[in-house]
């Protein structure tokens, strides 16, 4: 094909702004994934550190995870006084405290300072320069005190690793109530409360999976009632020369105009006398009046297809809806898919009526749960926000690559023709 | 020829239903409500025009109205400048288009509730990764979201991202365009910017429009994202108390539904006065072909 367009002609120096605002564009998104791997002592870091590093302890020829090591600057002793306001705890003292079994200990009786000595074991005799290491514990729910060491630097050593484990930790992190999360996560899971789960079952949790489970349901029942109900109305306004079609047609796009905040204190007073408050219902019974962006983009499709094919099958005396049902359908599948496409990613990314809707968490979408989580986390733990976010997204990217024509003709067939 | 007029109203009536129910209905009880004194358990009471009165007279709708203006005013240009300048380099058939329109276009398909919790944790004030590499250049970084001055800018700045979603519209209003213009461009010796500002950019003009008018009408409703980074009180300072913001606290915090709704109708009249604005001076830069 010969192209005579000279802004056409391509130029190697125009990878340089590309590059360049890419490279912009893309940082975000790999920022997320890094902070998402990296162990939680090293997220909040100043400066914040790229590779997620790791600190190993190898002790009796087992190597295991150990939390960033502490310097111990002075020479110290590791005691256990027998006696005295410590007794029986590990306590880590000044050298010159601790003499043969005995440990010299500021104590403070009726508000007076009292230096006293008591019985003490020595555990171990901690020289200057050691490092103070805890045992690097995979989540925080599982509380079994960690083990602390007190040991020479050479016995330690840093890898650079990621934290597969945020992920499993984020997924714990999302269950609504407290005491589940320190379950093994197998058992926590099994515990789902499903969508589908009687109210009054006993022994159910609100998990990650509840979250999951709600965005699918809305997203797929919305999908499959805004394929159905918009191709038809787009049907009836492209390929029936009815009165007032145009009228409606100008309608439909009117109503394009009028935002979500505007309806959502009504709606909010008609759902709930219809008992929907709390339950998934809002969030996808609207989607099978269709949409009028939907309705807009088939009608643009069916409008493509020429009117003989249509004709020959009413002289047939095939009904209008088996012309719409078996012959028309099957022409605008790509329209079709761009349409559920464009459903599902609305739906899971919707946080506004979610949150206006949705009072009781286990209705909560996976964008809900993540914020409520946010919200009572936030400022700290981002580690497992970041991996949380992560599980947002991925299927949002999974559909993007599975579906990366759809998407781009899509978008811009709607925008070409406003 | 009845017949037809039935069957077509038939086919159409899913979405006529629809518009009754969840559209008609509630935006006749909004007007209606902004009317009384309302709050979900009681009965609405009607009250006349005092819930406008006191509209006019409250500073946080003024606040709200001018934070959101400002935003919108700054995510919608610098929204529309980004996505031109993306979709004009990759008009110039480079090498490996592909890619870079993915890469651009990726950011735009984030759920706002990830970006917002990642864009926070980027703008942290301390620490943050944008200010480290602000500091590594030897720049000073605000404190972004907890400065009332920066605030709003964080969240423009936030807002660019998603440019990709407008570029793919441009790019491929930009592919329209005929090459024969250009030839005849060539012809009359316009070198590279007599044709992108003689040829090109008046060929988009349509498109620009467009997205000026999707844009300006998104932005108008902010909400997500400063609920989530600032908070459901418009932190710091009521620097991000955005409309939509203060009608969800007037709404469902105080449960004035009645106020609420009177918010709502401002700011469909808002909606439609700015469009209608757009659309009415568009006449003199929007180029229509004849």
């Amino acid at each position: 094909m010969s192209d005579k367009n000279p802004l056409h002609r391509t130029s190697p120096w125009l990878h340089l702004p590309l590059v360049l605002l890419g490279l912009l564009f893309l940082f975000p998104l790999v920022w997320l994934v890094v902070s998402s791997l990296q162990p939680r002592e090293q997220v909040g870091l100043i400066p914040p550190q790229w590779l997620p590093r790791r600190h190993y302890l190898t002790l009796d020829g087992r190597t295991f995870p150990v939390t960033p090591p502490e310097p111990i600057l002075s020479e110290q002793r590791l005691v256990k006084p027998l006696d005295g306001p410590d007794r029986g705890r590990r306590r880590l003292v000044a050298a010159g405290r601790y003499r043969d079994g005995q440990l010299t200990q500021t104590v403070f009786t009726d508000g007076r300072r009292e230096e006293r000595v008591f019985p003490a074991e020595l555990i171990q005799a901690v020289p200057a320069g050691s490092r103070y290491v805890r045992e690097w514990a995979p989540s925080k729910y599982r509380t079994d005190t960690p083990r602390e060491f007190y040991v020479s630097p050479d016995r330690l050593s840093v890898r650079i690793q990621p934290v597969w484990g945020n992920y499993p930790e984020a997924v714990r992190a999302l269950t609504a109530g407290e005491d589940a999360k320190k379950l093994p996560l197998r058992e926590l899971l099994g515990r789902t409360r499903w969508p589908w789960t009687p109210k009054d079952a006993p022994e159910h949790t609100v998990t990650f999976l509840t979250y999951l489970a709600n965005s699918l349901v809305v997203a797929v029942l919305g999908m499959i009632g805004t394929l159905l109900s918009s191709s038809l109305v787009a049907y009836g306004l492209a390929r029936i020369q009815w009165r007032g079609r145009g009228l409606l047609f100008t309608l439909i796009l009117a109503t394009m105009m009028v935002p979500f905040p505007v309806l959502m204190v009504p709606l909010y007073g008609l759902f709930r006398s219809l008992g929907w408050i709390g339950t998934l219902m809002p969030l996808w019974v609207p989607a099978w009046c269709g949409s009028a962006f939907n309705i807009f983009l088939l009608r643009q499709f069916f409008l493509t297809i020429p009117a003989e094919l249509t004709d020959a099958a009413r002289i047939d005396g095939c009904s209008e809806f088996g012309i719409y049902w078996r012959i028309m359908l099957p022409l605008v599948k790509p329209a079709l898919a761009v349409v559920a496409l464009f459903h599902f990613l609305y739906a899971w990314n919707d946080f506004l009526a979610p949150l206006i809707f949705l009072t009781e968490p286990e209705t909560f979408t996976m964008a809900l749960g993540l914020q409520q989580y946010q919200s009572q986390h936030g400022g700290s733990e981002w580690h497992l926000l970041m991996a949380a976010s992560v599980l947002l997204v991925l299927p949002v990217v999974a559909l993007f690559f599975l579906a990366q024509k759809t998407f781009v003709q899509g978008i811009a067939t709607t925008g070409g023709n406003g | 020829m009845k017949r037809r007029d039935l069957v077509g109203l038939l086919f159409c009536a899913p979405w006529l239903l629809g518009f009754l129910v969840f559209m008609l209905l509630p935006m006749g009880a909004a007007l209606y409500y902004s009317f009384c004194d309302y709050s979900i358990v009681q009965a609405p009471a009607f009250i006349g025009l005092a819930n406008y009165r006191e509209l006019l007279a409250d500073a946080l709708f003024w606040r709200s109205l001018y934070n959101t203006l400002y935003f919108a005013a700054g995510a919608v240009l610098l929204g529309l400048l980004t996505s031109l300048v993306l979709a004009l380099l990759l008009n110039c058939r480079v090498r490996g288009l592909a890619f870079y329109r993915t890469v651009f276009f990726l950011p735009s398909l984030m759920p706002v509730v990830a970006g917002s919790i990642l864009w926070m944790w980027m703008y942290a004030g301390d620490g943050g990764i944008i200010n480290t590499a602000l500091k590594a250049v030897g720049l000073p970084g605000p404190a972004w979201l907890a400065d009332p001055r920066f605030a709003k800018p964080a969240l423009i700045l936030m807002s660019m991202w998603g440019a990709g979603h407008a570029m793919v519209i441009l790019l491929a209003g930009l592919q329209d365009i005929p090459t024969a213009l250009y030839e005849a461009a060539v012809i009359d010796g316009a070198g590279w910017w007599q044709r992108l500002r003689h040829v090109t950019v008046p060929l988009v003009t349509p498109v620009i429009l467009f997205n000026l008018v999707m844009g300006l009408i998104v932005s108008l409703q902010v909400f997500t994202q400063a609920f989530i980074m600032t908070g459901a009180s418009g932190a710091p300072e009521r620097a991000t108390l955005f409309y939509v913001l203060r009608l969800y606290q007037v709404a469902f915090r105080d449960l004035r539904m009645g106020y609420g709704c009177a918010m709502a109708w401002i700011l469909f009249l808002v909606i439609l006065g700015l469009t209608a604005l757009l659309i009415r001076f568009s006449g003199k830069w929007v180029q229509y072909e004849r």
